[in-house]
């Protein structure tokens, strides 16, 4: 709040209360339901609900597909997460570096940013094609029958790698402009003291990054659970049997096909306490940094 | 090991600064380009592909070079109905995309700007209460909560409207947040000078914090923008009606298609939509690049 502030109190309200009434509807209620329905079992047919307690959560915990997928999403999140940072940081620290063509690089680097994670899977499927696909006949001559679709972890690559590749723009950007806040004299410092440029990288820009790349990491790993959902559901087409799936695209599965809601309300629960877990680590972490700067 | 024997031949090639300079200079462009390549040839293969039949492309996957089919699928993609009811075809879409696209924005921006104007410069008691309520939905993406929201939205009977599409989607503060940060960063000085001169907030509110927020409102309006029109699992599920299909959506309808396996899937055609659906926010975002780069990098902070 401001020093020098106006004193009305019924203007600000009328000024809140359309986001407050969005939030309302559509945050709280929504999420109030899904706590609430955790704990109820729907009756199939839709006649009313029965008080089960935690049940639907310790179906859960012995649900062996639920488990696969959990592990799945684990693998899923730690592989896509760490090749974008790795693959973007790189990227990032040239781009900063070439003086000639630097604008065209950064155009050329973001420019997916745009392309929705669907139309990437599309892209990725034409790619990976059982018969057909470039990338199959590629690895085809190397002697490797790749099998998208049938192949529990063939069809795994094929979302690893699209989302990876959707992915690096993000990166790239934000470490650029982390990049570019370092202030000059810091790296003229370290020139003038430190003449091979990898050690320079790991001792000086490196930890100057780690706000950034502490940041990104929160991001990516958001990305990974949440923003996947058009790529898996575009490259298992639709039609999951017995392929990789997220945590997310489980809750939507076994929500919407399976028309259980209180277990998909319960697996929604365990979403939120992970993404809860995270928030405050960044929280905690962003205060943290306050004070070093 | 390397970088001991680097700084020794550092130390020899003195006589000779400009060749050794040049060579890593190469190597960083080198490794550039094949990042820029990454990006730019699956997306150059689906343009490309975009003019072949599909008996080709069924055939032999997607292709390097130029057909003569481009002008035979993208009218296809754009002007022949298709789906189920034969109610949608690309312009429809499209249509619906941009609609979902600047209505998701402007309707973000305007809620988003008025809840953050009440925040920052008004002496309320509950502003700060108001604020962890706003704030506290950037914890939640809609993708956790999204059968209860999906739920909540046929209880209201909004069902394949507009409005069950795009107002949810607003239900997260990510604009609120970022005009926040911006309104607090603008000078006190300014709404003194405006109180003496006797501006009442609606006019300083219109005439000058408005008019200073210009660049911001154009940054948050390309991330909203891209954002909205890129939305692919609530309009998955609001949107049964197919004449309310976006083009992100209608990709969906694709890839059913594909799995089908009954007929020979379309893909130029497919891969025409495809081109059609990235399009407007890849321009959108390429043109208004330091805007974009301006409004990503400081909402999400």
């Amino acid at each position: 709040m401001k020093r020098a502030a106006f004193g009305q109190i019924g203007f600000p309200i009328l000024l809140l209360i359309p986001q407050l009434v969005i939030i309302a509807i559509f945050f709280y209620w929504p999420a109030g339901y899904a706590i609430q329905s955790s704990f109820y079992l729907q009756d199939p047919f839709g006649f009313g609900s029965t008080y089960v307690g935690v049940d639907n959560y310790t179906r859960l915990t012995t649900s062996r597909t639920y488990l696969s997928s959990f592990w799945f999403t684990v693998i899923f999140t730690t592989l896509v997460t760490f090749f974008s940072l790795a693959i973007a940081l790189l990227l990032a620290v040239k781009a900063d570096k070439v003086i000639r063509g630097a604008k065209t690089y950064r155009t050329l680097l973001m420019w997916v940013y745009a392309i929705a994670p669907p139309v990437a899977g599309l892209m990725g499927v034409m790619l990976f094609d059982q018969s057909r696909g470039n990338i199959t006949q590629l690895l085809s001559t190397f002697g490797y029958d790749y099998r998208l679709g049938v192949n529990y972890w063939d069809t795994a690559a094929a979302m690893i790698t699209v989302s990876i590749w959707k992915q690096i723009p993000v990166n790239f950007i934000f470490f650029l402009s982390g990049l570019q806040a370092i202030p000059r004299s810091v790296r003229e410092a370290a020139m003038i003291d430190n003449a091979s440029g990898t050690s320079r990288f790991w001792d000086i820009t490196f930890p100057l990054l780690a706000p950034t790349g502490f940041f990104l990491l929160i991001i990516n790993i958001t990305y990974a659970l949440f923003d996947t959902f058009g790529i898996v559901d575009t490259i298992v087409k639709g039609e999951p049997g017995n392929n990789p799936m997220t945590l997310v695209y489980r809750v939507f599965v076994d929500g919407f096909r399976g028309g259980d809601l209180g277990g998909s309300s319960a697996q929604s629960v365990v979403l939120m306490v992970l993404v809860l877990i995270l928030t405050v680590v960044q929280f905690r972490f962003l205060e943290r940094r306050i004070h070093y700067t | 090991m390397a970088d001991i024997t680097e700084s020794r031949i550092a130390a020899q090639s003195t006589a000779h600064p400009a060749k050794r300079i040049k060579w890593e200079a190469v190597g960083d462009h080198a490794i550039l380009i094949a990042g820029a390549l990454l990006m730019l040839v699956p997306v150059y293969m689906i343009f490309a592909s975009s003019s072949w039949n599909d008996i080709t492309l069924h055939r032999e996957g997607l292709q390097f070079g130029f057909s003569d089919d481009m002008a035979n699928n993208y009218n296809a993609a754009l002007f022949e109905y298709g789906g189920f009811t034969d109610s949608v075809n690309g312009v429809t879409m499209l249509a619906n995309s941009l609609i979902l696209g600047i209505g998701f924005a402007i309707g973000k921006i305007i809620v988003g700007m008025m809840a953050a104007y009440a925040i920052v410069y008004f002496r309320l008691r509950f502003a700060t209460l108001a604020f962890w309520m706003i704030f506290t939905t950037l914890l939640l993406p809609l993708e956790v909560r999204i059968l209860p929201s999906y739920e909540v939205i046929t209880w209201m009977n909004l069902g394949n409207t507009y409005t069950g599409l795009i107002v949810p989607l607003i239900a997260s503060a990510t604009a609120t947040f970022f005009f926040r940060q911006f309104f607090m960063s603008v000078p006190e000085e300014l709404i003194e000078a405006a109180r003496i001169d006797g501006a009442g907030p609606v006019k300083f509110f219109i005439d000058i914090l408005v008019p200073l927020s210009q660049t911001m409102i154009a940054a948050m309006f390309i991330i909203m923008f891209v954002f909205g029109w890129n939305q692919y699992l609530w309009p998955t599920l609001i949107t049964t009606d197919e004449s309310l299909f976006t083009l992100v959506r209608g990709i969906r309808q694709i890839m059913q298609a594909y799995s089908d396996g009954s007929t020979t899937p379309e893909y130029g055609e497919a891969a025409a939509l495809a081109i059609i659906a990235m399009t407007p926010p890849v321009l959108v975002v390429v043109f208004f690049q330091s805007w974009f780069v301006k409004g990503l990098t400081e909402s999400d902070k």
